[in-house]
């Protein structure tokens, strides 16, 4: 009786070595990151997004958020929290959204923001991927005759306060020497109105923006966009400095949008490919292989889940800028000749 | 100790002094403990810095060379160049929608009460948009510009008006011209021999029309080159639309004032001012408003306060006012929050004491001297 117990208490030690040898091999991807363990705790996500632009974040008839910029906090809501809907937005301003990220109200701001030097050091900002590439345009109406943007010598040109837009002016006029007036108008609204009647020769903002201002105007053939993007203004999410491992998930979950439209996996198809994929390079990315969620914080189905929610990065781009007649360029993938390229997947 | 009531009114209060010292170094503490977090300095050099930008619309000479300093004085400039012309129009058709309020004509009388019962329950904001955009984005493209007597121009990008370029060499004239239109009220009230020189001083702004016509050398008329009109000056809608929605808003409030100071003059003083024979506009301007002054300018202060105020805005219609300029771009350019938000407040906490202090002056002027 008692060789009984001895041989069951040893094979309970035994057993408890194997689970902590285990368990400890799982603790190899234990990601530390305060942001994640909030949100996990909260159960949402909280994105900070535009008050209303169409293509990157606006509010539908039914009052249902949409966008390239939306698709994008419901992405990163699917890899960590396993539900795209479990997102809250708030809408911010140009001039107040790095303070609502930097005071923490936020977890990340995807709001067709510009990548800068000064926002990178000065305010303490961290870049979590590009998800846009674009410059400032200018949009005219075709009835000026206005071809290119060097011939706007003494034209007003309506603009958004609080962005780079209005350095951008003012330097690209130093460098041609012309003069641009501007007149800097707080909200989107008065602005387009202003353009609409003519208080203004034009309107300018970043390509997309501009087209979707097009798309705003009450008979958007009567304006031009013209050629010129007068700067780089290479838009993504913005997150805290001070927390690595979150800014990473945010930046891997747009290489995960930008690697399915590399491989061919849409919101269609991806659970038939699911099923009988052979491929290594999509077994690991829907999960079947590897441990790359893991080794993100999140479990391996990660990627899946977000081409599940949202499809592909060229799906949402055709959805959210294809009714601007917005074409791809910059941001076509690296093999069509655009600038978007997903990391390699090792 | 505790149970004499002044002792412990006395504690009460150090202990509530002690509590706002306390809060106060809290809010400090915690606001630059959080911008050392953030890697940020707090500092107003950055005044010194090359702005960069443009600012539409100044009195002054503006240059994307000159620095954030210069921006601040432009842009305080624009707040109040429009809180005054706000407050005169305010004033005056505050005044005169006030008298006639009271008036015997009940057409008047409801017409006054339709417009302030109309302007001072609808919001400001959407005013100043509804005569920015419902109003003034009306008006024609430059052009077809509207064209009135003497070469003055309007259009949706603002009222253009013809420049007089002075003769170099003869500059002065104007200057004088400027001091005789100055003196001109207070020649009025001279005396020369015991007798007021009254309403021959009007003769001084006419002589100063004809100094300052003796100096000019050409008249720039407006006129369209390129995109806009060049030459002239221009008003810009945007202080139009502003000006129109503050002032607007504000008269209906005056006129309330006004009624109200009227009324409270005893009947006994309309009587008296009957009975010596004088014409009803002499007994309003004589007798009454006089002394309805003395009760209404306490009152006008604070409209005046709410006029300065409001002129922040500006910020939705484009006009550069400092609010617009200040914690719009040069908050985002130069990355100063506390800064900019600090220099607002400065700036509208200093003009509305100086405002103040004017008028505290004149209310001790006017008010009743008792003997």
């Amino acid at each position: 009786m008692r060789s009984l117990l001895k041989l069951v208490a040893c094979c309970a030690v035994v057993a408890g070595m194997v689970g902590f040898v285990g368990e400890s091999v799982a603790q190899n991807y234990d990601v530390k990151s305060p942001t994640m363990d909030a949100i996990k705790k909260r159960g949402e996500l909280i994105c900070g997004v535009d008050t209303g632009i169409p293509g990157f974040a606006y509010q539908d008839a039914s009052g249902k958020w949409q966008g390239l910029d939306i698709a994008y906090c419901r992405a990163i809501a699917a890899a960590l929290l396993g539900n795209p809907d479990k997102v809250k937005y708030i809408g911010t301003t140009s001039k107040v959204r790095f303070s609502v990220l930097q005071s923490g109200e936020i977890d990340v701001l995807i709001r067709d923001s510009t990548q800068t030097l000064t926002r990178n050091t000065e305010l303490g900002l961290a870049f979590g991927g590009l998800n846009f590439f674009t410059g400032q345009a200018f949009m005219v109406k075709r009835s000026l005759n206005v071809a290119h943007v060097k011939e706007l010598n003494g034209a007003t040109i309506c603009v958004l306060t609080g962005t780079t837009l209005e350095l951008n002016i003012a330097d690209y006029g130093r460098a041609n020497n012309i003069k641009i007036n501007t007149l800097l108008f707080e909200r989107p609204e008065e602005a387009f109105a202003a353009a609409e009647a003519g208080r203004c020769d034009g309107y300018t903002d970043d390509g997309g923006s501009v087209a979707a201002a097009r798309s705003a105007m009450k008979s958007p053939k009567d304006w031009l966009i013209l050629p010129e993007l007068i700067s780089r203004e290479f838009l993504g999410a913005y997150t805290r400095q001070g927390d690595d491992r979150w800014t990473i998930l945010v930046r891997w979950v747009h290489h995960a949008m930008l690697e399915a439209e590399v491989l061919g996996i849409t919101q269609a198809n991806v659970d038939d490919i699911k099923k009988s994929a052979t491929n290594p390079e999509v077994r690991g990315f829907l999960g079947l292989e590897e441990n790359f969620g893991k080794k993100l914080g999140v479990d391996n189905e990660w990627a899946y889940r977000i081409v599940k929610a949202v499809g592909n990065y060229g799906e949402n781009y055709d959805k959210y800028f294809g009714p601007l007649e917005l074409p791809r360029g910059w941001n076509e993938l690296y093999t069509k000749g655009g600038l978007q390229y997903p990391l390699p997947w090792r | 100790m505790i149970r004499q009531p002044s002792r412990r009114a006395k504690i009460g209060q150090w202990l509530l002094l002690l509590a706002i010292v306390a809060g106060g170094w809290l809010i400090v503490e915690n606001v630059s403990e959080n911008l050392a977090r953030k890697n940020l300095h707090f500092g107003f050099g950055f005044l010194e810095q090359q702005s960069h930008f443009d600012i539409p619309f100044h009195l002054i000479s503006w240059t994307v060379f000159n620095t954030y300093g210069r921006a601040l004085l432009v842009s305080l400039l624009n707040t109040v160049l429009v809180s005054a012309l706000a407050i005169v129009t305010a004033s005056l058709l505050g005044l005169l929608v006030g008298v006639m309020r009271l008036s015997v004509n009940w057409l008047v009388r409801n017409i006054a009460l339709c417009y302030i019962e109309f302007v001072r329950n609808t919001p400001q904001l959407v005013q100043i948009i509804f005569w920015y955009v419902g109003v003034l984005q009306a008006l024609p493209s430059p052009r077809q510009s509207i064209v009135f007597p003497g070469g003055i121009l309007l259009n949706i990008r603002g009222l253009y008006i013809p420049d007089a370029v002075m003769n170099p060499g003869l500059e002065w004239l104007s200057w004088l011209a400027l001091a005789l239109v100055v003196a001109t009220p207070f020649v009025w009230r001279l005396r020369v021999r015991g007798e007021r020189i009254g309403s021959k001083a009007l003769l001084l702004p006419l002589l100063a029309v004809a100094c300052f016509a003796a100096g000019v050398d050409q008249v720039v008329y407006p006129e369209l080159k390129g995109f806009n009109l060049a030459g002239g000056t221009q008003v810009p809608p945007e202080l139009v639309a502003l000006w129109m929605g503050i002032a607007i808003y504000a008269s209906a409030f005056i006129a309330e004032i006004v009624r109200g100071s009227i009324e409270a003059i005893p009947k006994g003083q309309h009587e008296a001012a009957l009975s010596i024979g004088l014409h009803s506009w002499q007994r309003l301007a004589l007798v009454i408003l006089p002394q309805a002054l003395r009760i209404m300018v306490p009152q006008m202060t604070s409209q005046y306060l709410n006029i300065i105020k409001s002129s922040s805005l500006g910020a939705a219609i484009a006009y550069p006012e400092v609010f617009a300029i200040f914690t719009g771009t040069v908050l985002n350019q130069a990355n100063k929050e506390i800064e900019t938000i600090l220099i607002v407040v400065a700036i509208f906490v200093t003009l509305n004491l100086l405002t103040s202090m004017m008028m505290n002056w004149y209310n001790r002027r006017v008010a009743l001297v008792e003997r």
